[in-house]
């Protein structure tokens, strides 16, 4: 038996570590195991017996990209077990937060931890030296939404204007026009970032995942609609618990989630755009025909490109929202604690985050669960390491090792993390 | 904002020692000449190299691991000297503060001056709180960035 092992861990992190393990035996991939350290677990605990008023702001801190994720999904599921709904401006200002953290989790994704699979190096650093401006326009993209975050959510990181029924405080026509401007010159820049990624070289790979995302009768789904797949599921958001499950996994301190009768799905920007291309604007359409994308995508290695549109889209959207901006009467909706329970779904940049609270009549947190996209994604990283791995059996180890870490680097998971964090063990048995 | 200078706190209240540069940032807000910001942020690159893109002195204060005795304190100049093995922070997608310094640096956008201040951490646990070696060292770091602070002046 030969075995071999390489590692990759210039910045061994203490907060926990992604490691891949693929073993090889006789020419086959015959298992990929990637073992990740989650960080929402700790969370759950935490949150019992604090106020329900406390949710947004405690898990905004389980992730310093997506916190606007973990506050959307906290105050729907909190609104929906207090009976509460917001709607008009409130609801239009919650889906431009959105917007602002797309376009910088997004954009950090695709120039700055992806772009560099793509173009040959090692990573955002090495690349700046040789591609400066392509750098910087990334950074110019990104800053666009870092603008939003922060006019909207008091700050730019772990925003904390967000409340159960809307805002603390809500921003005035006024101070959102320069945004406006903004936000012109960055849907240019995002439409360019199309055509850019759009000129790649993608590794010919593709399977037919069972996508599962969220879709609303008009938009494409920051914050509301049915969990729908594209295998026929669509259900209310408060039926999940009934078709998906997460399963403990020995070699892994994450859960793993499993749609009940279908096994791993896909969540994320491919499921998204697969199950609600009719959905986005002609613009960001136009952008993707012109890329080469079809209505569907099932090559994962071209995520970089629909997260690409995605950011298009956000960037028209937000300017949608600006422009057809009322203020509203009052930040936000009054609330009357109650027993209850109440369950949230939205999609967070990677993918659907699904959080169920059940309240005491004083409104006190009694149980919280929170369903992470990279731990419903984490079945689907291992069969593609499976499927698309034996096709590079004949590269070098630096080489196999560069493309598994390609390979789950489309899903942007949200461990810490796809840049740095991957031990590769590559096993080589050969049966004697 | 060309003359104008920062003081960047970097860290995770939530996660024990590695919220200290936040402390030593709230230590010292209110407390420093006219022309210093004094900002908290949770360490992410492109975000931090905006934030310090237009000033000519960034002064930055952040946790690291480098299996130095926590509490330890190392003060690094940026411009002047590589940045030594430690792993700063814990900003979530491990693109933080050295890969901030590396980016600046590779693009030409660091200031001036930019100094950093890093404090070796002991636990580094969801919601644990200071070690004491690391509660101690914020009030010795806040006087060590006051200092330069004024000698910079």
């Amino acid at each position: 038996m030969a075995r071999k092992t390489i590692k990759v861990d210039y910045l061994a992190r203490v907060e926990g570590e992604g490691a891949l393990k693929v073993v090889i035996r006789d020419g086959a991939v015959q298992s990929a195991e990637l073992s990740i350290f989650e960080p929402p677990r700790f969370f759950e605990a935490f949150m019992r017996g604090r106020a329900f008023s406390e949710a947004p702001d405690i898990t905004a801190r389980i992730c310093g990209i997506c916190p606007v994720a973990y506050q959307m999904s906290s105050v729907h599921a909190m609104e929906a077990a207090l009976g509460v709904t917001v709607d008009g401006p409130l609801r239009e200002l919650r889906r431009l937060l959105y917007c602002g953290e797309w376009i910088e989790s997004h954009t950090l994704h695709v120039y700055m931890l992806h772009a560099p699979d793509f173009l040959g190096y090692a990573g955002a650093i090495d690349m700046a030296r040789d591609h400066g401006d392509v750098v910087r326009r990334g950074l110019d993209l990104k800053k666009a939404g870092n603008e939003i975050v922060n006019l909207l959510g008091g700050r730019e990181i772990h925003p904390i204007n967000v409340k159960v029924g809307g805002f603390y405080r809500t921003p005035t026509r006024r101070e959102l026009a320069p945004l406006a401007e903004r936000l012109k010159v960055a849907r240019d820049i995002a439409r360019d970032t199309v055509r850019f990624v759009s000129t790649f070289d993608f590794p010919d790979r593709e399977r037919d995942y069972v996508c599962v995302a969220l879709r609303h009768p008009d938009e494409y789904p920051f914050n509301e609609g049915h969990v729908v797949s594209n295998r026929g599921l669509d259900i209310p958001v408060a039926d999940y618990d009934k078709h998906f499950e997460e399963v403990h996994v020995e070699r892994s301190t994450a859960l793993q989630s499993q749609h009940h009768g279908v096994g791993s799905y896909l969540v994320g920007p491919l499921s998204r755009y697969n199950l609600n291309f009719d959905r986005l604007t002609p613009l960001a359409q136009e952008a993707a025909r012109e890329a080469g994308l079809g209505e569907t995508c099932n090559n994962p290695y071209k995520s970089i490109i629909v997260r690409a549109i995605e950011v298009l889209y956000a960037c028209d959207e937000a300017l949608r929202i600006i422009d057809n901006y009322v203020e509203p009467d009052r930040p936000a909706v009054a609330i009357k604690p109650r027993a209850g329970v109440g369950h949230g779904a939205t999609e967070a940049p990677r993918g659907l985050l699904y959080h169920r609270y059940r309240l005491e009549e004083d409104g006190t947190i009694a149980e919280a669960r929170i369903v992470p996209p990279t731990s419903q994604n984490q079945p689907s990283i291992e069969e593609d390491l499976l499927t698309y791995v034996g096709g590079w059996l004949d590269l070098d180890d630096e080489a196999l090792q560069h493309r598994c870490e390609q390979t789950v680097r489309n899903y942007d998971p949200c461990i810490s993390c796809a840049t740095h964090f991957l031990r590769l063990e590559r096993i080589e048995e050969t049966s004697e | 904002m060309s003359g104008s200078r920062i003081v960047v706190g970097i860290g995770n209240p939530d996660r024990g020692d590695d919220g200290v540069g936040r402390l030593v940032a709230r230590r010292l807000a209110g407390a420093m000449p006219a022309d210093v910001e004094v900002v908290e942020h949770d360490g992410e690159a492109a975000s931090l190299l905006d934030l310090i893109g237009g000033v000519h002195a960034a002064y930055l204060i952040d946790a690291c691991v480098s299996g130095a005795p926590s509490g330890t304190v190392r003060r690094i100049d940026v411009r002047t000297e590589e940045l030594p093995g430690v792993q700063f922070g814990l900003s979530t997608h491990g693109f933080g503060l050295a890969e901030a310094m590396a980016l600046g640096n590779a693009l030409g956008q660091l200031p001036e001056r930019c100094i950093i201040f890093a404090i070796e951490a002991g636990t580094v646990e969801t919601g644990a709180t200071l070690s004491p070696a690391v509660a101690d060292a914020v009030e010795t770091v806040a006087a060590a960035v006051r200092e330069e602070v004024m000698q910079d002046a």
